[in-house]
């Protein structure tokens, strides 16, 4: 507030000296410290993350006795790391299959009329509606050995496939569950593509698969990031689908976890787990993070 | 190789293009010569763009032929036709630098590096944008985007350019600016530009002849002075430069048509050839203003009105005078000439042979973009 000599402190000085203009000074007040804003969602944060996160890490250090037992017990029980592994390569399984199916829809949305696009959208925001047990017990009538696609299958003279209760199958079912998290960030970003762009290249000489290569998909880029990082993390956490799709042989991690803490009643032991998980995901992340910063600002399309 | 061998010419013929039951060119033939500045203009949804997209290969023809140094090359795809393209909202790859962005026609091409970034500092310096080859798009202005892009656009000598309002989004001044270095870069290149404005000002400093659009047609094509001084169609003559049009009751004998305006007979040479309504067309600089006490010389034409706006422009003044029928005048007139105010009651008078009779059409109202 320019109109106050001394420097405003957070939180509000209510030692103010009052005078005529001092109505309008309070009403300014909690626009002078927009950080107070984000109070309630900060507040909840640390209510219902931060403590519980803090809780479990500590109760990994320190259940049943302080010391690093759990984490030595982590390692060296390679059925745990077997499943560490498992699970990011299902989560990357996933992100692939995500990104392949969702950019030619995303891009789709983009080009078509807006009653047409209205449409895109709602096939893709319908299943988002339904509940994931739903949509997994779905996929289990699907890929079941007499479901539909083996079925089908062997109509056509092949031999049947086996899809539920493994990996291909978790990996199916979860790539469809989480396709919308990956749909909408990349036509956000897809949107904001100047298609004259495009057109530009192409008067320059560019064949229409180069000028898709060279400009159309670099600046569609930080929408694949947006959406690769969303459903890998997604991924890396899920637990109904595997469940009800996977079998003993496509288990992962927090269907471990979930025995330490529920039937085993082993907090030191799922926290352990818990705590690599999230490390390995910022690690993981942290590594990623110089593909996608850009030096250029996006052009608007107007 | 003389700087107009360079450009190539180009035969628009009968090209006509429908979106469902919209007709966007209605069977427009336009011939440009090689090496020249031709503008297309034109009101918003005239089919100027429609036809620089149709050249450029954005838009395919319903109907019609396309070439380019004699051959057609309607069948050829966008990437084929080797035609510079300057966009209004300039197009450059954000994700490249100015350099890259230059350089991009001639790495497609396939040019080793040596020879590419000679010809790239040759078009950055053309435009005079050599010391920002190494930032991206999104640090420069408006105007310098548009000198980069088009730098990139004349970088592997394409014998033909086109420009689609390149300097629609810029200000007035460096707008002003920058139709100066068109105007020297075409100079310099020899190579046939081919402009789409709707700003009738910047066509007549920057065309050698312009094409005049209107719903999907050329109306006329003319140097800037033909265009002003003998329009064919009253939207012409309202598109470019002011005017006033006088409609009235018509009487045409032998070759002479004079119109009755609220009373008042007025005349002017010849006779429209078609059965048309007329319309005295008279540019502000040839109308003057007299006082009613003084009478018409021979061979003028005058008409009772009432002053209201006068302006003085340093140079002149400009006059608005609402004739006793409710149509506008408006007037230009030298310093030398007696002054007059608001209310004033004048007779404004012009030279019969300075007046031009135009068929009358309600389309050429729509010239307001």
């Amino acid at each position: 507030m320019s109109q106050t000599s001394h420097t405003p402190t957070a939180g509000g000085d209510h030692s103010r000296p009052s005078g005529a203009v001092q109505g309008p000074q309070r009403r300014l007040r909690l626009a002078a410290y927009p950080s107070l804003l984000a109070m309630p969602a900060l507040l909840l944060l640390i209510a219902a993350m931060g403590y519980p996160l803090l809780t479990v890490t500590l109760r990994s250090f320190s259940d049943p006795a302080w010391g690093l037992q759990n984490y030595v017990w982590f390692f060296s029980t390679p059925v745990n790391v077997t499943v560490l592994w498992r699970t990011f390569s299902i989560a990357a399984w996933v992100t692939i299959v995500c990104v392949i199916a969702a950019y030619p829809y995303a891009y789709l949305m983009t080009a078509v009329e807006p009653r047409l696009r209205l449409v895109l959208i709602l096939c893709v925001l319908v299943p988002f509606w339904v509940s994931g047990v739903v949509r997994t017990l779905a996929w289990v009538i699907l890929l079941q050995d007499s479901g539909i696609i083996n079925s089908v299958i062997r109509l056509l003279g092949f031999d049947g496939v086996k899809l539920i209760r493994t990996q291909t199958g978790v990996v199916i079912g979860m790539a469809q569950v989480l396709l919308p998290f990956m749909i909408l960030p990349l036509y956000s970003v897809m949107r904001g593509i100047d298609l004259r762009l495009v057109q530009a290249a192409r008067s320059l000489g560019a064949r229409p698969a180069r000028a898709f290569l060279e400009i159309y998909l670099p600046l569609s880029l930080p929408g694949v990031f947006a959406g690769a990082i969303i459903v890998f993390i997604l991924s890396l956490g899920f637990y109904i689908t595997p469940a009800l799709l996977g079998g003993p042989r496509s288990t992962m991690l927090s269907t471990l976890v979930q025995s330490q803490v529920l039937s085993l009643l082993n907090w030191g032991r799922g926290g352990a787990m818990g705590v690599v998980l999230l490390v390995a995901t910022f690690v993981l992340l942290a590594l990623a993070a110089p593909l996608m910063r850009q030096r250029h600002k996006q052009a608007s399309r107007s | 190789m003389t700087a107009r061998e360079r450009g190539a010419a180009i035969d628009i013929k009968g090209a006509t293009k429908r979106y469902g039951n919209f007709t966007a060119l209605d069977d427009v033939s336009l011939h440009i010569e090689p090496g020249e500045f031709m503008t297309l203009l034109g009101p918003s949804g005239s089919g100027k763009t429609t036809t620089l997209n149709v050249v450029a290969g954005f838009t395919d023809l319903t109907a019609g032929d396309l070439a380019v140094g004699g051959n057609s090359i309607v069948a050829l795809p966008a990437h084929k036709r080797n035609i510079g393209v300057v966009f209004q909202h300039y197009a450059l790859f954000p994700h490249m630098t100015v350099g890259k962005n230059v350089a991009y026609p001639l790495t497609l091409r396939g040019m080793d590096k040596q020879a590419r970034d000679r010809l790239v500092v040759r078009a950055l310096d053309m435009v005079k944008m050599a010391d920002f080859a190494h930032r991206y798009p999104s640090e420069l202005s408006g105007g310098q985007q548009q000198r980069v892009a088009l730098a990139r656009a004349i970088v592997f000598d394409p014998p033909l350019l086109l420009m689609d309002e390149p300097l629609g989004a810029l200000d007035k001044k460096l707008r002003e600016w920058l139709q100066l270095e068109i105007k020297r870069i075409h100079r310099e290149l020899g190579t046939t530009f081919v402009y789409v404005t709707h700003d009738q000002e910047e066509a007549l400093v920057l065309s050698d002849r312009i094409a005049v659009f209107n719903q999907g047609r050329i109306e006329q094509v003319g140097t800037g002075r033909q265009l002003y001084d003998e329009p064919t169609t009253l939207f012409v003559a309202k598109f470019i430069g002011e005017s006033t049009s006088l409609r009235g009751t018509a009487q045409t004998s032998g070759n002479e048509t004079s119109l009755t305006i609220a009373g008042q007979k007025i005349v002017a040479n010849g006779k429209l050839a078609g059965g048309g309504k007329p319309v005295v067309l008279l540019r502000p600089e040839k109308l003057s203003l007299a006082g009613t006490n003084t009478p018409p010389a021979a061979g003028q034409n005058s008409l009772t009105g009432e002053v209201s706006e006068a302006i003085y422009l340093g140079s002149g003044s400009k006059y608005q005078v609402t004739l006793r029928d409710g149509s506008v005048a408006i007037v230009r007139s030298s310093l030398e000439a007696t002054p007059f105010s608001i209310g004033d009651t004048v007779d404004l008078r012009w030279s019969v042979v300075d007046a031009k009779l135009l068929a009358d059409d309600d389309r050429a109202d729509m010239t307001m973009t």
